[in-house]
């Protein structure tokens, strides 16, 4: 791994010299942001225009999501193609909430029933809806409901020891599935519209800028105890396990290790985290539907932690960040190129720079310092650890 | 039996042909032209009654309101109209009479009822006919438009039949005439007996009827026969599912089949598959623009062209991925998915900028197009035939060159164990370029039939590429019977949820159920054998 002396611990965690500068820029946006967009005038040049705010807090989430994911495939070495799914199931959760706090200002003035509902003639609600105006429970939600579903998929596919293309393979069809039911009328979720409309939060406003500044610092720090949470686990004993699974599942094993436990504990937490991420990303964007389900969205958070950098998780959240302010830029200059360049940062990363922008400079560093013997105790190449399918 | 005896007079009169009472229909004709609804609808009877061949034009003609009133003479006349002019045909001789611009005519008014008497009537004329095709139709059509009234003329068309399954169609219209007409019951349990046989949803709705307006002994006899077609009708319904569901697995066997070839060899999974499929599809689309272009009296064969046109097409796209990329990242097999999801979102925008992102319109050869019935109770579209067929042809000419041929045998070598196949000489770099293009080219293939029934669109490949993993991963890799049974049982299985499950969530279950199926087989049904921990 890294060189230890070079590590100053935080709260007891270990944060290396990268880590230290991704907090800090983490906490500087996460203060500046709303300060510049309600301290200042609009006119002036410091001044952060109001529409950016909820862009800027998008990429937070989506940055957590990157660090969730990056702790279970730059880690454990488990390719989840299907951690779109939490994210969502973590927006449902926020967004039936959101949905209950309309109460009777809907179209159809309905103080039981959400719009939807009214809409399909249903006369009660569902049982699965109760308790989510309840501000805490739906945040218990938020924590659970992705968690029991990473518990349960992940204990049925890691006990049986399902790995590599095949544990990918099923994660994208739980999503798939997931998007198929959430699709249709009558499971009770709005169907291919989803949940919007939402009015406000705790009782404030989301249309307001003070509610969305609060929404965007409350991501920020969200980013910043996941990034903690998740560097936690890497840099303990734990987390050594967990990359000797990465690198080598049988011999770990043979060592003594309950593997599966391992890799389940490791996969329930970046689930949650992927939830967290979704309920925080749902009033920002101010909608949830199925889509978010999409086997194609699940693909797409993968080439973020790869381009920023497989194991390094601040990485991860670097390389969300860059796609989407590319997405952003060039949906809106350039629609059609949009897809040749997502395709070709597939390619061009796995070819060229397997261990990312952040593996690429480390690479740079040393080599610029001639510290040619830092390079062997550095972290493992990512693409040994794939695990090759059996010869 | 007097009536009975009556209409049986009236029939012998009806088959005899009377060239002599041609005033007679000429009259009848004629009182076509005029009056209410009502008597129009009794002329058109007693039109029917006289049992003249040529009154089978006059009705039809009516039917489709090409009958006109020359106000002249009230005389009737069929018309064929072109651009304006209206060319006046004698109904009686068959001879042109004149032509009109409409200011000296007036075209006869039907309206529903009439229009419905005129199908039964022509049901019972065409009865007669000397053609069996139309003899057969009129038998159909007065099955599903009985009529007591036209017992007389199939009693008689019956005795004169020679065709015996024409002749068994009109016992069925016969029967199901009887049924409506007043009878006596002992006649009607025949006819029942009879609608039983038959056994479709028509004979089992007319058997409801009746079960629910008759009495005692009739009434239990139409019960009995309701439960017996109830059955026949359940087990047609669990033939043609299967049908469905056959059909349904050799789409996902044809989309699926190039996957298994290289992941079982190369441990490759490649995500732009799909878009394979896709390329063969718009190739299929493009050989037939140039069908359209130069050789339109050749379109019927442009599949012919287009299948090979595919193949090489989607073949060399995939060596090209594979030389310029896949193989640098062999033994990383989670970052070729990564690329190779990288290289299908840019092959479906290439598409989508050379094509446009709407459907594009592949024609179906005329060949192939329009249905087979096999019983009452089971049609089969000819496509879909074709598309069993041709994955059958496909699947055993794979598992040929897989076991006869040399390249097969180094192919069969590499999946078992490459640095063992590499240290006899096989050049395994190679086996996995051709094993690629192979796999690339099948799907091309496939993506000539899929063009077939399915939209062409830059995301018809994104629609197969998840159930293509399924099935890999269900059927396990490195045996292509394992791709068989895996496409065949999450077709047939799908099929069958369908009903009571609903499409949506019939799919649903089948993805749960693969996923806990996976518990069980982590490698799949037919998963190969070995002693490798990593494996």
């Amino acid at each position: 791994m890294e060189d230890a002396p070079r590590r100053t611990p935080l709260f007891g965690i270990p944060i290396d010299g990268g880590g230290w500068i991704f907090l800090a820029v983490v906490i500087a946006v996460t203060i500046a942001v709303p300060v510049l967009n309600l301290a200042t005038e609009p006119g002036s040049a410091f001044h952060v225009p109001t529409y950016l705010v909820p862009l800027l807090g998008k990429y937070l989430c989506y940055a957590l999501l990157a660090v969730a994911v990056d702790l279970v495939w730059g880690y454990c070495g488990i390719l989840s193609l299907g951690h779109g799914a939490f994210f969502a199931l973590g927006g449902y959760a926020m967004g039936m909430y959101l949905m209950r706090e309309i109460g009777p200002r809907g179209v159809y003035g309905n103080a039981n029933l959400p719009d939807f509902m009214v809409f399909l003639n249903w006369k009660e609600l569902p049982w699965f809806w109760y308790g989510f105006d309840i501000f805490p429970f739906a945040m218990l939600m938020v924590l659970l409901v992705p968690g029991v579903l990473a518990l349960v998929f992940g204990w049925l596919a890691f006990r049986s020891r399902v790995t590599g293309v095949y544990l990918s393979i099923i994660t994208q069809a739980l999503t798939f599935a997931l998007m198929l039911a959430f699709f249709r009328n009558n499971m009770g979720f709005g169907g291919n519209n989803g949940l919007t409309d939402f009015k406000d939060i705790l009782g404030f406003n989301l249309q307001s800028d003070e509610t969305r500044a609060a929404l965007f610092i409350a991501s920020g720090i969200a980013l910043a105890l996941g990034y903690l949470v998740c560097r936690y686990i890497v840099t303990s004993k734990l987390g050594r396990v967990v990359a000797a699974i990465r690198d080598a599942e049988s011999r770990t094993r043979f060592l003594g290790y309950r593997v599966e436990h391992y890799k389940l504990f490791v996969f329930v937490v970046s689930a949650v985290l992927a939830g967290i991420a979704g309920a925080l990303y749902v009033p920002q964007v101010g909608i949830i539907n199925p889509s978010e389900f999409s086997p194609a969205n699940s693909i797409e958070i993968v080439v973020w932690v790869a381009l920023g950098g497989r194991g390094t998780l601040f990485g991860a959240a670097l390389g969300a960040v860059l796609v989407n302010y590319g997405k952003s830029y060039f949906t809106g200059a350039f629609p059609d190129l949009w897809l040749f360049i997502l395709g070709g940062l597939f390619i061009f990363v796995t070819l060229f720079m397997p261990k990312g922008v952040v593996g690429s400079i480390r690479e740079g560093l040393a080599g610029g310092r001639g510290l040619i013997s830092r390079k062997r105790d550095e972290a493992p190449s990512p693409g040994a650890f794939a695990g090759s399918p059996g010869e | 039996m007097k009536r009975a005896a009556f209409l049986l007079l009236l029939a012998l009169a009806v088959l005899v042909p009377r060239p002599s009472f041609a005033q007679d229909i000429e009259a009848a004709i004629n009182a076509l032209g005029q009056g209410s609804f009502n008597e129009r609808t009794s002329a058109a009877n007693a039109l029917a009654q006289t049992g003249d061949q040529r009154a089978v034009p006059v009705l039809k003609a009516l039917g489709d309101r090409e009958l006109y009133l020359r106000k002249a003479d009230n005389k009737v006349f069929i018309g064929r109209t072109v651009s304006g002019t209206v060319t006046l045909i004698d109904p009686v001789t068959g001879k042109e009479a004149g032509v009109s611009t409409g200011g000296d005519i007036e075209g006869v008014k039907v309206n529903n009822a009439l229009r419905r008497t005129i199908e039964a009537l022509l049901g019972g004329l065409t009865l007669l006919s000397s053609d069996p095709a139309v003899r057969r139709d009129a038998a159909t059509a007065m099955f599903n438009q009985p009529d007591p009234e036209a017992l007389g003329t199939l009693d008689a068309a019956i005795a004169k039949e020679t065709d015996p399954a024409i002749k068994a169609k009109m016992d069925e219209a016969r029967a199901a005439a009887v049924l409506k007409s007043s009878r006596p019951d002992a006649e009607k349990i025949a006819a029942v007996k009879i609608l039983g046989a038959r056994g479709d949803q028509a004979s089992l709705s007319l058997l409801q009827n009746l079960e629910a307006s008759a009495q005692g002994d009739l009434k239990a006899a139409a019960a009995e026969a309701i439960e017996d077609v109830s059955g026949a009708l359940a087990l047609w319904n669990n033939v043609q599912n299967l049908w469905y569901g056959i059909s349904l697995g050799s789409v996902l066997l044809l989309a699926a089949i190039g996957l298994a070839i290289t992941f079982g060899v190369m441990g490759v999974i490649n995500m732009a598959h799909g878009e394979m499929v896709m390329i063969g599809a718009y190739t299929t689309f493009f050989v037939q623009e140039l069908f359209r272009a130069h050789a339109p009296e050749a379109f019927d064969y442009s599949l012919f062209v287009a299948l090979p046109a595919a193949f090489a097409v989607a073949g060399l796209v995939g060596i090209a991925m594979e030389r310029g990329i896949i193989r640098f990242l062999y033994g990383r097999p989670l970052e070729t998915l990564l690329a190779t999801w990288g290289i299908s979102l840019m092959l479906q925008q290439t598409v989508r900028s050379l094509f446009g992102p709407s459907n594009r319109e592949v024609g179906t050869p005329s060949w192939m197009s329009g249905t087979v019935e096999i019983t009452n109770g089971l049609t089969l579209t000819s496509n879909r035939i074709a598309i069993v067929v041709f994955t059958a042809i496909v699947f055993i000419a794979l598992m040929l060159v897989m076991r006869f041929t040399r390249f097969g045998l180094q192919m069969r070598a590499v999946t078992q164990n490459r640095p063992m196949a590499n240290s006899v000489g096989i050049r395994s770099g190679w086996v996995d370029a051709m094993t690629f293009g192979l796999g690339s080219a099948i799907a091309g293939v496939a993506g000539v039939a899929l063009s077939q029934i399915d939209n062409v669109s830059p995301n018809l490949g994104q629609s197969y590429i998840i159930d293509s993993f399924l099935v890999v991963v269900f059927g396990g890799v490195g045996n292509l019977w394992g791709t068989l049974v895996g496409a065949m049982s999450l077709g047939i299985l799908n099929k069958f949820l369908e009903p009571w499950a609903g499409a949506v969530l019939g799919k649903i279950l089948i993805l749960v159920m693969v996923i806990l199926f996976i518990q069980r087989r982590p490698r799949g049904l037919f998963a190969l054998k070995g002693r490798s921990v990593e494996a």
